[in-house]
């Protein structure tokens, strides 16, 4: 138990850090570094609370993939020379509105957190018990290609759309640029393409006339 | 202090997402900063829903954790896109300079 509470400090003291230098951090570059360290951080709390495919699924998904997407993003659009301070600037009036609204809603789930308590027996929404006896990623495999294919397969297809979305969103057509072009290819034959001449002694062809 | 419950999850996971609000309305530099500040709001959301569903024993929760992930990665992905095709056309993505809408 004390080894929980040592490294449930340690893990979540360095998710509220890495959040914060996200935030507040001076170049770009630096605060996709932070979310990455947040997202490891946070991986590592769920594989110790008990759900290791979903801390295992967050280390290669979100480590791998989407914040490499963010860092190729940033380091391809040439913003990380955009060293500003975001205090010093153009007067803003939406910053002490954005504080007031953020601490109030700090403050409100402090206080439904503060105030939480178990009713008894109140947990019977669902028949999904957490087995003890297998694996996390055997029971959430069991139920997920089962009783839940529908919400898989709606997963994918969001998947799909948001790749089919982003490709078209950042397709266009450059110009000057040299191309193959297969139905032109394909559509030779051989009389706009073999001609047959007599080539007459000592003179040559003339080709391209 | 000793005793880890569901209540120091549920704390960690809203400071992370009180510091994804607040790096939404404080962020002056571009707006990569904002799509990472929602991506810290719903890695809280995740937080909760893993807790809830480890410290009441129901797996749904973690279910839902995987649905909640994907549907970030797909936001990402477009959110990503929007920003690229708005760089090219307007040469930057500072958020003083997004004000096409007059918002």
């Amino acid at each position: 138990m004390l080894a929980h509470a040592i490294f449930f400090y340690f893990f979540s003291i360095l998710a509220i850090f890495s959040a914060l230098m996200v935030i507040t951090s001076r170049s770009t570059v630096n605060s996709v570094f932070f979310l990455i360290l947040d997202f490891i951080s946070v991986g590592c709390l769920f594989i110790m609370v008990g759900a290791e495919f979903l801390g295992m699924i967050l280390l290669i998904v979100y480590v791998g993939a989407v914040a490499v997407l963010f860092l190729f993003v940033v380091m391809m659009l040439n913003v990380a020379q955009q060293k500003q301070s975001w205090f010093i600037g153009k007067k803003s009036t939406h910053i002490p509105s954005g504080l007031l609204v953020s601490l109030l809603i700090f403050l409100e789930l402090l206080v439904v957190i503060g105030g939480w308590k178990y009713k008894e027996n109140v947990m019977s929404s669902s028949n999904l018990v957490i087995d003890q006896s297998i694996t996390n990623t055997h029971a959430i495999g069991s139920v997920m290609y089962t009783d839940y294919i529908l919400y898989f397969q709606l997963s994918g297809i969001i998947l799909l759309l948001s790749m089919v979305g982003a490709i078209i969103l950042t397709y266009r057509k450059r110009e000057n640029v040299k191309t193959q072009s297969y139905i032109k290819q394909i559509s030779r034959d051989k009389s706009s393409a073999v001609a047959l001449v007599e080539v007459e002694f000592n003179k040559g062809v003339k080709i391209d006339d | 202090m000793i005793e880890i419950g569901l209540g120091h999850y549920l704390t960690l996971g809203a400071i992370i997402f009180f510091l994804g609000v607040i790096g939404i309305f404080l962020n002056r530099k571009n707006v990569i900063v904002i799509l990472m500040s929602v991506e810290l709001i719903l890695l809280s959301v995740n937080i909760n829903l893993i807790s809830f569903s480890i410290f009441s024993g129901d797996l749904l929760g973690q279910i839902f954790t995987m649905l909640i992930l994907t549907v970030a990665a797909a936001e990402a992905a477009i959110g990503l896109a929007i920003i690229v095709i708005f760089y090219r056309n307007k040469g930057s993505i500072r958020v003083e300079d997004i004000h096409e809408m007059k918002g």
